[in-house]
């Protein structure tokens, strides 16, 4: 259950890198890859351990400069759990 | 032009570098090639080192660093230290056979990202047999300190008439051993597999089995191992989309130089793949004939060319229509529609009948001295 509190990491040995040639962020990870979509990377780029649940909401707010994108975040997160590219820190 | 498919085009993701033919093991399944022997001459680590930098600028971030066995390059550390820094995500596919706490640790220190180990079967008479060197403790132990110097443990185990019936044995032994990936990669038959497969070909019975043992296992430990199976596409009715098509993602560069649109294409006739040792990487991926070659639809033969599924599978692997129709250009014949589908059932059946034969053909194994005679 993600809660306000919940803090999200990379999983280990999977590495958000920025790629030039393709201008995007990819995911990488052992013999694999995903390429990111703009909304997808900035929200990852936010689970760095520091961060909770409730501060990544307010972050991409206030940088988009709407509100409401809770549920988006929050379908996103879960997905990205389920690939197995975030765990849960706390 | 409006209505024709288009054929996907790309930069190269994934760089395959095949750092040696050398190897300590003697795997009956190796997919290197049979005539291993008269290609030798090894890329400098300067070579190395610039194709890691060309691929990279074009776009290539996956690295795998293979061989052979690549832990007998002394440079390896200079290497994976310089792909790091490139920016790769650095992947090495090992054997485990001669890695020590020291060489894992210098690898580490180096930037490695993670090690593949492989092992032949869950037990060590046969692991020691199929190896053809006694090797099951040592990569055991091996497979356990990747895991304590904090890599993710990727186990590979491939599959075939040998070690099938042992799926429950495999997937415990990969628990054991905390696998955090297990690869169960069913026996491709090219080099050396191809060369035994009426030994090495399981029958349809054994397969299904077996993955249905498989895929049981990884709903069980979904959440904590990840499972991928590779088919064994000779019991499938379609190809795989071989490459992900050709020329478009990954480029494979051979411990001689040849840069290859896929691991296997050195034995295609007259597609004559280009040296690094000539060539820019960049000028290979955009202007080389060989990465050319199959890179769009027009080269099709029927059933392919006017088939919809082109644009999926683009009419499966060249070089398996190559080793089962003498015709690089003919549909994969793995595929129905294929009027050669024949070949692959013929090839079934002398699988079949080497299994139940008084006298099954002994192995062969991958080594120097049957490089040299069969090559
Ligand atoms: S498959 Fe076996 S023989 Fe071939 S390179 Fe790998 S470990 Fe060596
Ligand atoms: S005929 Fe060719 S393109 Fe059609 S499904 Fe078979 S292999 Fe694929």
């Amino acid at each position: 259950m993600i809660q306000d509190t919940t803090r999200f990491g990379l999983s280990p040995h999977y590495r958000l890198q920025w790629e030039e040639s393709q201008q995007r962020f990819v995911m990488l990870y052992p013999e694999g890859m995903v390429e990111l979509n703009g909304p997808a990377a900035e929200i990852l780029k936010l689970c760095d351990g520091t961060r909770r649940f409730i501060d990544m909401v307010d972050t991409l707010e206030t940088a988009f400069d709407t509100k409401g994108l809770r549920s988006d975040i929050e379908e996103l997160v879960q997905a990205a759990l389920g690939h197995g590219w975030i765990t849960i820190l706390s | 032009m409006a209505g024709l498919p288009s054929y996907p085009s790309g930069s190269p993701r994934w760089l395959l570098a095949e750092l040696t033919y050398r190897c300590p093991l003697q795997c009956p399944y190796c997919s290197n090639p049979v005539d291993y022997a008269q290609h030798q001459d090894e890329l400098s680590t300067e070579a190395w080192c610039r194709v890691f930098s060309e691929a990279r600028a074009l776009g290539a971030v996956q690295l795998g660093l293979s061989g052979g066995e690549p832990l007998v390059r002394k440079d390896l550390s200079t290497l994976i230290a310089h792909a790091r820094e490139l920016g790769y995500y650095t992947n090495l596919i090992t054997s485990g056979y001669g890695l020590t706490e020291e060489r894992i640790a210098e690898l580490k220190s180096s930037g490695l990202d993670h090690i593949q180990i492989s092992i032949q079967a869950p037990e060590k008479t046969l692991n020691d047999k199929l190896a053809g060197t006694e090797s099951f403790e040592e990569k055991k132990a091996v497979a356990r300190l990747i895991k304590t110097q904090g890599y993710p443990m990727v186990l590979c185990v491939v599959i075939h008439r040998e070690n099938i019936h042992l799926m429950n044995e495999i997937l415990e032994m990969a628990t054991a051993l905390g696998a955090d990936y297990l690869e169960l990669a069913n026996t491709q038959y090219y080099g050396w597999a191809h060369l035994n497969r009426d030994q090495l070909m399981p029958t349809r019975a054994q397969f299904e089995t077996a993955e249905a043992i498989a895929q049981a296992y990884k709903e069980k430990v979904k959440g904590q191992m990840k499972i991928y199976y590779v088919v064994p596409d000779y019991y499938e009715d379609r190809p795989k989309p071989c490459m992900n098509g050709w020329g478009t993602t990954f480029l494979t560069v051979a411990p001689d130089g040849l840069a290859l649109p896929c691991h296997e294409a050195r034995i295609l006739p007259g597609l004559d793949c280009p040296n690094v040792r000539d060539f820019s990487i960049k000028e290979i991926w955009e202007e080389s004939p060989a990465f050319k070659h199959f890179r769009h639809f027009d080269w099709m033969e029927e059933p392919c060319k006017s088939c919809p599924e082109k644009i999926k599978d683009f009419g499966g692997c060249r070089c398996q229509a190559y080793l089962l129709t003498g015709n690089m250009k003919a549909t994969d014949p793995v595929c129905s529609k294929s009027p050669l589908h024949h070949t692959v059932e013929e090839a079934i059946h002398l699988a079949e009948q080497d299994r139940v034969s008084s006298a099954p053909k002994p192995l062969i194994f991958r080594n120097s001295g049957n490089s040299k005679t069969l090559g």
